[in-house]
């Protein structure tokens, strides 16, 4: 009788522990504020338009502009309008957690750019062009375009938001973000067409977030 | 009468007084090099190994060129050049410079004196000293001070390893026999240190690195 009723009660607290769990883990998941940015990054977190692609890139990365921005350091216009309020009472540990979970979805390539100049973008993106003082993309950005620790992922990214990041560091905007500002300035209208649109292609490579 | 003249010499004098101090603005530099396009270039440089030259990681290790010996990045680059040393990126990138820029460059890098980049395990650092001074004598391995200097900073042709990034000596050492002295029929300084590359146990590696990088 009594070891009957010990059993239940075990039963019970283990339904319970386990109610708890899952309550835990949902509310986990409902605190981050995801919908916030998928309205503009779209609802897989793809990319739409001016909006980068968030999934899969880089979570330190993720975090980090997510910083600059509150800072106002990334200050293009769009960022203005937008991602200025957007971070301006995102605590530390929600923005971990919105990088955290963004660099976890599996990014798909844009694919938008012109496909004829995809090889002459890889081989600005591959080899520089040293007589013109523009430095190898490869050598921080990686031989995938997959990035590494703060340094994004550009692999798969879309021609319009590469090319416009490109130009604005030209138009005077995010000097913070050494060296491109540099080697922006390096880059001509067709280098900048071409590798944009090379990127674009890129497909995912999964070396960890 | 002679005051003419007297013009026409001040004259002369002042034209050459002006060459002179034309090429003293550009630095001494030989070959007439214009300083506008020296600084695009040293400022490309370190695009990617770093603001001050102290070395940058990238998706690759980049390394420390601040106080590397002229001498040896003159013989790198020129190894570049003639694939001696391969590597994709910077064989591109030595192709293009000029003798006077490659002089220029590589004494304004040995001017350069930033704080070590770090990053390398500090609890290597002691065991890593001990070889750098000793060696192993056991399997004769030579101290690497006896070449590159008991402070690390090199000499000639011998590179400094002093503040250089531990990740990118341990690359390097690592692929020295798929990088260096690749062509036989001209055989470089590398072969000096291909001996040693081999006697390097990955434990002893990865000490030395960590101890040279933290040196200034």
């Amino acid at each position: 009788m009594q070891r009957a009723r010990r059993d239940q009660r075990t039963g019970s607290g283990l339904v319970a522990a386990l109610l708890l769990l899952i309550a835990g883990a949902a509310s986990a998941q409902d605190a981050l504020p995801v919908r916030n940015c998928t309205w503009c990054h779209g609802s897989s977190a793809q990319g739409f338009m001016f909006a980068p692609r968030l999934a899969g890139q880089r979570t330190a990365y993720i975090e980090r502009e997510l910083a600059s921005f509150a800072a106002h350091a990334r200050d293009n216009p769009l960022s203005q309008k937008y991602m200025w309020g957007a971070v301006a009472r995102l605590d530390p540990a929600t923005a971990q957690g919105l990088a955290v979970y963004f660099s976890s979805l599996a990014p798909e390539a844009a694919a938008d750019g012109q496909s004829g100049l995809a090889a002459t973008g890889k081989a600005i993106y591959d080899n520089g062009v040293a007589v013109d003082n523009v430095a190898a993309c490869i050598a921080c950005h990686g031989p995938n375009g997959e990035g590494v620790r703060d340094i994004p992922r550009l692999g798969g990214l879309s021609y319009v938001y590469l090319k416009r990041r490109l130009e604005q560091w030209n138009q005077g905007y995010h000097q913070s973000a050494k060296p491109m500002p540099l080697v922006a300035k390096s880059l001509s209208a067709n280098e900048v067409e071409a590798l944009a649109s090379y990127l674009s292609f890129v497909q995912f490579v999964d070396v960890g977030r | 009468m002679r005051l003419p003249r007297a013009k026409t010499v001040s004259r002369a004098a002042l034209f050459v007084l002006l060459c002179g101090a034309g090429a003293q603005a550009q630095g001494g530099k030989p070959g007439a090099l214009p300083d506008k396009e020296f600084q695009a270039k040293f400022a490309y440089c370190r695009t990617c190994h770093g603001v001050n030259a102290q070395g940058f990681r990238g998706s690759f290790p980049m390394p420390r060129l601040a106080g590397q010996q002229p001498e040896y990045l003159k013989n790198q680059l020129t190894a570049f050049i003639e694939r001696r040393r391969v590597n994709p990126v910077m064989g591109n990138v030595a192709h293009v410079l000029s003798p006077a820029m490659v002089e220029a460059l590589t004494k304004a890098f040995h001017n350069l004196d930033p704080e070590p980049l770090g990053g390398a395990p500090k609890e290597l650092v002691d065991a890593g000293k001990k070889i750098f001074e000793e060696g192993d004598p056991a399997v004769d391995l030579p101290p690497c001070a006896s070449c590159h200097g008991p402070e690390a900073k090199g000499n000639d042709q011998i590179p400094r390893l002093a503040g250089q990034l531990n990740d990118y000596i341990i690359r390097k050492i690592t692929n020295w026999d798929k990088e260096r002295g690749q062509d036989v029929a001209k055989p470089d300084a590398s072969s000096v240190m291909e001996p040693i590359t081999h006697k390097l146990t990955p434990d002893q590696l990865a000490a030395v690195a960590a101890y040279v990088s933290t040196l200034r």
